[in-house]
């Protein structure tokens, strides 16, 4: 028997990639773990694995295809002993048509650096993520066994219409228990995708940039997030001098480990340590009820060629700052090639975004959802400060925290603030 | 130097000058080409005008059947000059509002007849005069004319194409209509209801053969019933006219060929796209088989800047498709993400006596393409408007895929039914099943309730029968 291989989804929120490279030709034998292509999803370039052994009897997507739906067949593998010019022409049954052609979406204005468009694992969705459908694809979809929020819809303002549910994969999940038709927009934890506004010849000239994969879940993010999230901004001014002389003591002490403390990597330490004194803010809000973690994930916003991308330090409050400094330095490098696994940039469960080194001086940033809080840091910059009743000079820093006002209170992202403010100031504290 | 433009538009049909008003509303500098009557056929002499004519022979038939309504006329009677200038009035005051639209967008109307030079470049020639135009996109909307039967040249006098049959000078008594589409069958009824004695020929084996079956059965029984004489599997071999009237040989379904002779003939055997003389060739723009100008469903010819829309591209050859189409090419050509048109959401209407109105499939296609269906049927007479009003004429069948309850065609004869047929068109458009459609609260009374209950009948669940 001949065997297809599909299109992967090589992360939660994959719907369709770019089969950049094919590593293996028409009659290379390949085994289970084998390299068979290279395969640019919305985030990074991923190397796709064979899982069975066989001959490629027959490549059915052509290096270079764009938006490649998962599940679409992109070979077929002959087993062994099978003829393999017999098995290139059998036609797979499950071979999915390519992606319907659709409009794309007119890019949403995301520039903002701070901006943080991670595709987090989806949890529990959050109230208002309705999926848009017509009843015809939702009949369709529960029919089949499909999930609607794992589709992206080609009609009207990114509507899923019947034929994008042609060639889906069908039994992605268990049809739904109630068979009523007009059932309830299935919860799904992907809003629709960023409203296309026609574009319109404005008679200046320009050039037409297509999409790339992260643009677009970019701009689907931070739309959904502004749409969906209340958003609430808190600012600090945070003296630190303390902070940067407790670094160079660190840094001092730790020349010899060839480890180089940033004053980042010590302020991913400060908020981690801060939402552990304030659980109120290590929160997800997901719809009926709310999820209250008992570890700080840290989503640090790393911008890379192209976009933007959000990699965690996992139990950033119970790691030290050398090792916090040390994976933070490999994510980032992995991250600018573009090599990152999907389970090092989703999940997290909140974000900082650091634009000092640009010399902003305070900004508000986009909540990275579905995280509930995001910390936006400004510039150090010397400042007249009043210290002890006397105007003098110290090195300030503005920190504006974003909250999902539905999930935080303003006095509890206030008490965050607080204790990020208090353990910067009083490094010392976050050490112990 | 040539006037430049952002788009020229050649010819002014319910395709061009549509095109004409978006694009100026999307910013674009428009020019718009005609040689004759700005709004084309449709408003001068098609949809709009036959319209008016259709009102008239209506009103005329009330008129003569006043006593089911306790109401008495001495003497019905009418004048065929003054119901022709009605006629001729109301499209009159459709192409002054044209040229008002036109204005209103800042829309340059350029007479005369227009010929692509090159691709960017038109020259409109106008009393032997020529001037040039030059556009960065053309978009050829120049429509279509009857086509001819090779052995029976129209000559206006006793052979009629439906441009004739719109301005008669004389009442025809007796009246040979050659083919049966929607032209042949609403000037078959506008003669008929006035009186003619009117026989219908047609090839294939039924009246409005791109109906459902059902709906083109119930239409032969309606009109026959109504003095009409109609001839289907049957061709006309020859037509002679002369002073008197005209001999038309008709070969009738057995193969049998009989001369007989009426006052006068309309043909009405289709349509011809209007793509000679406007120089295509000289830029490569490719016709499809049928010799209309092959587009994409953005109304893009092969030859880039070259845009075609209307009934000189492919079928459904109705108005509102090609305004549909022009709203749709213009959009894509200022850079927008325009939704392709679905042909099997595209309405077709009937105004005869009584009207047919239908979307998507017939049963019978629906099969074809591998359907299982469930047909829902529902006749007027079970309708309490419909009998109100004296209407109970009429049936509407709807026809679903039984798999998926997607609305898979619908299919109306009778009264107001064209008026109606909006609504099934919008629930096919929005992928409507039959819940959607069954949760719709319809007003009562009204004709329109006899499609819910066609939509219920599809499932067993009709109330009213």
């Amino acid at each position: 028997m001949s065997k297809t291989i599909q299109m992967p989804a090589l992360s939660p929120t994959m719907e369709a990639g770019t089969l950049a490279k094919w590593l293996v030709k028409e009659g290379d034998k390949v085994a289970s773990g084998d390299l068979l292509a290279e395969i640019e999803t919305d985030k990074a370039t991923m190397e796709f694995e064979a899982v069975d052994e066989g001959t490629i009897a027959k490549i059915t997507v052509a290096e270079g295809s764009e938006d490649v739906k998962v599940g679409t067949v992109i070979a077929i593998l002959a087993e062994e002993g099978e003829d393999v010019a017999q098995a290139a022409g059998a036609k797979p049954a499950t071979e999915a048509k390519a992606a319907a052609p659709k409009a794309d979406p007119v890019p949403v204005k995301a520039e903002e650096a701070s901006a943080v468009a991670s595709d987090p694992s989806p949890a529990t969705p959050a109230a208002g993520d309705r999926v848009k459908a017509s009843p015809l694809a939702r009949r369709i979809a529960q029919s089949k066994g499909i999930e609607l929020a794992s589709l992206s819809g080609s009609g009207p303002n990114g509507r899923i219409v019947k034929s994008d549910l042609e060639g889906a994969k069908e039994g992605a999940v268990a049809p739904a228990a109630a068979p009523a038709p007009a059932a309830a927009a299935a919860p799904a934890a992907k809003p629709a995708p960023a409203p296309a506004a026609p574009a319109t010849d404005t008679g200046i000239p320009h050039d037409v940039v297509k999409l790339s994969g992260m643009r677009k879940t970019i701009a689907r993010r931070l739309t959904e997030a502004k749409q969906t999230i209340p958003h609430i901004y808190l600012t600090v001014d945070i003296q630190l001098d303390k902070l940067l002389r407790l670094r160079a003591d660190l840094n001092a002490g730790l020349e010899r480990r060839k480890v180089k403390l940033s004053v980042n990597d010590l302020l991913i330490k400060a908020l981690a340590v801060a939402l552990i004194e304030v659980p109120e803010c290590n929160v997800q809000f997901a719809g009926d009820q709310m999820l209250k973690f008992k570890r700080a994930d840290i989503s640090v916003a790393v911008s890379i060629p192209g976009g933007l991308i959000t990699p965690i330090i996992a139990n950033a409050d119970g790691k030290g700052i050398a090792a916090i400094s040390t994976e933070m330095k490999d994510l980032a490098k992995r991250a600018q090639e573009g090599k990152l696994a999907p389970h090092e940039y989703q999940g997290g469960t909140a974000s900082i975004s650091n634009m000092g080194m640009f010399g902003i001086k305070n900004f508000d940033a986009v909540i990275n959802p579905p995280q509930a809080m995001i910390m936006a840091i400004g510039a150090g910059e010397k400042r007249p400060y009043v210290i002890d009743d006397t105007l003098q000079v110290a090195t300030i820093m503005s920190a504006t925290g974003s909250f999902d006002h539905r999930a935080i209170d303003g006095a509890d992202g206030a008490r965050l603030m607080a204790a990020f403010k208090a353990l910067v100031e009083n490094p010392l504290g976050m050490l112990a | 130097m040539a006037d430049s433009y952002d788009l020229i538009i050649i010819g002014s049909g319910p395709g061009g000058y549509v095109a004409a008003i978006r694009a100026s509303q999307l910013g674009m500098k428009v020019a718009i080409v005609e040689r004759e009557k700005l709004g084309g056929i449709c408003l001068n002499w098609g949809c709009i005008p036959t319209k008016a004519l259709l009102r008239s022979s209506e009103i005329y038939h009330y008129m003569t059947h006043a006593a089911a309504y306790g109401l008495s006329v001495d003497k019905p009677a009418f004048d065929l000059a003054a119901v022709v200038k009605r006629s001729r009035g109301v499209a009159d005051q459709l192409n002054r509002g044209v040229a008002g639209l036109m204005k209103k967008h800042k829309v340059t109307v350029v007479e005369g007849t227009g010929k692509i030079t090159g691709v960017g470049k038109v020259a409109v020639e106008k009393d032997g005069k020529s001037i040039d135009l030059e556009g960065k996109n053309i978009l050829v909307a120049t429509g279509a004319r009857a086509r001819e039967m090779p052995k029976a040249k129209a000559d206006g006098k006793r052979i009629w194409t439906y441009r004739h049959a719109l301005v008669p000078t004389e009442m025809p008594t007796k009246l040979l209509v050659v083919g049966s589409g929607a032209i042949g069958i609403e000037f078959a009824s506008f003669y008929s209801d006035l009186g003619a004695e009117v026989t219908v020929v047609e090839m294939a084996d039924r009246i409005l053969p791109v109906e459902d079956a059902e709906i083109s059965a119930f239409m032969e029984k309606s009109l026959t019933k109504g003095g009409l004489r109609i001839l289907t599997k049957a061709g006309v071999s020859n037509i002679l006219a002369d002073d008197g009237g005209v001999k038309a040989t008709i070969k009738d379904k057995d193969g049998k060929e009989s001369v007989e002779e009426f006052s006068h003939v309309i043909i009405a055997i289709g349509i011809q796209p209007n793509v000679e003389n406007i120089g295509l060739e000289g830029v490569g723009v490719e016709p499809d088989k049928r010799f209309h100008i092959k587009v994409d469903g953005l109304g893009r010819t092969n030859v880039p800047g070259i845009f075609a829309i209307g009934d000189v591209t492919a079928g459904p050859w109705l108005a509102h498709k090609a305004m549909h189409e022009a709203v749709i090419c213009v959009e894509a050509m200022a850079g927008g993400h325009p939704h392709e048109m679905d042909v099997n959401n595209i309405p077709g209407c009937t105004y005869a006596r009584p009207q047919v109105a239908s979307v998507g499939f017939t049963e019978a296609k629906a099969k074809e393409a591998g359907y299982d269906v469930k047909v829902g049927k529902f006749p007027f007479i079970g309708n309490g408007k419909a009998i109100a009003l004296g209407e109970t004429e009429g049936f509407v069948k709807t026809v679903f895929d039984a798999k998926t309850g997607e609305l898979l065609g619908a299919h109306m004869i009778g009264a107001e039914v064209t008026e109606m047929i909006q609504g099934y068109v919008v629930g096919k458009t929005l992928e409507t099943t039959e819940a959607e459609l069954m949760g719709t609260v319809f007003p009562h009374p009204t004709i329109s309730e006899s499609m819910h209950e066609g939509v219920l009948a599809a499932y067993g669940r009709a109330l009213h029968i």
